[in-house]
């Protein structure tokens, strides 16, 4: 996990400009987390016979999860999380989730990076666009923040 | 059952009031593995210039999964939960979310297009924020402020799909 850096000065950055990367290590557990704290409670995010009989190779991630967990690089760089005026993505591809209860092992690895996407200097705001990796393969598609920089 | 293309162009109104508490956003920021300061430590998000601990950037799907729940539960929807896909998420925030908020959602359905045997359904939840007397006392025409835009699109997948 990157350390908290200085605060982003908008004049400072340029367009393609990386602004880090780290890894999110996802259990069985994060997702029963997840469930209980947004409410979404469907079976396929934890219940392996459930996800096995709506076609699923096993139980996955909420999209949701992979969202919010991968905003966390823009917030910590913008220093502030209520810097983010916008936040999209489409989700792709699903993140499996293997049961590793019981071992130090995670269930799956997610693997983020980001870089400016764009500038706007009216707006005062840096697009960052975010690259989220699964099993080699993007599983967030367009996943871009808005931030708005003093 | 197929989806109803009626669908199209209804609205759902605001309904229950949701109140933000300070210990879902620490619950919701762990959640998503956010370590940020001002999610936990009200000093913090003060230093920032916050009235109160911040919610982390995806925290308004709650609110809004809880309004799109009104269109999947209605009976005249045709829609089968066990078959929905997210299919993409968008926030727009006109503000950011504080504990202490208490905050209502209009659901507005976008779009309802047929894809295969099944639909892609596009809504939008527009939270506001109850202010002055009307979120103290529960008032049904308090004054309302802006606070989040949430777009999101489901797949209902088709039979064989």
């Amino acid at each position: 996990m990157s350390t908290a850096s200085i605060t982003p000065v908008f004049t400072e950055l340029a367009v393609g400009q990386d602004i880090g990367s780290r890894s999110i290590t996802v259990s069985r557990q994060d997702l029963v987390k997840y469930a209980g704290a947004s409410g979404d409670f469907n079976p396929i995010h934890w219940n392996e016979a459930f996800a096995t009989g709506v076609g699923l190779p096993g139980v996955i991630a909420h999209g949701m999860f992979t969202m919010g967990a991968a905003v966390q690089l823009v917030t910590d760089w913008a220093g502030d999380p209520a810097a983010v005026v916008d936040f999209q993505t489409r989700f792709t591809k699903p993140v499996l989730v293997t049961d590793t209860t019981g071992t130090e092992e995670p269930g799956a690895v997610i693997e983020v990076s980001g870089a400016i996407g764009a500038l706007d200097a009216d707006a005062g705001t840096a697009r960052v666009d975010l690259t989220v990796v699964f099993n080699g393969q993007k599983v967030l598609m367009k996943a871009q923040a808005v931030v708005r920089l003093a | 059952m197929t989806i109803n293309p009626d669908l199209q162009g209804r609205s759902y109104p605001a309904a229950e009031v949701y109140d933000v508490g300070r210990e879902k956003i620490r619950e919701f920021a762990r959640a998503v593995k956010a370590t940020h300061p001002a999610h936990f430590d009200l000093d913090a998000a003060k230093a920032l210039g916050h009235r109160d601990l911040v919610a982390p950037p995806t925290f308004a799907i709650i609110i809004a999964q809880r309004a799109d729940a009104q269109l999947i539960e209605d009976p005249e929807s045709g829609i089968d939960f066990s078959r929905v896909v997210h299919a993409d998420q968008r926030f727009i925030h006109h503000r950011p979310i504080f504990a202490g908020d208490r905050l209502v959602a209009e659901l507005h359905v976008d779009g309802v297009r047929a894809m295969g045997g099944g639909a892609m359904i596009t809504t939008r939840s527009e939270i506001f924020a109850l202010t002055g007397e009307g979120a103290a006392n529960g008032s049904p025409d308090p004054s309302r402020e802006a606070v989040a835009t949430a777009t999101s699109s489901i797949l209902v997948r088709g039979e064989g799909q």
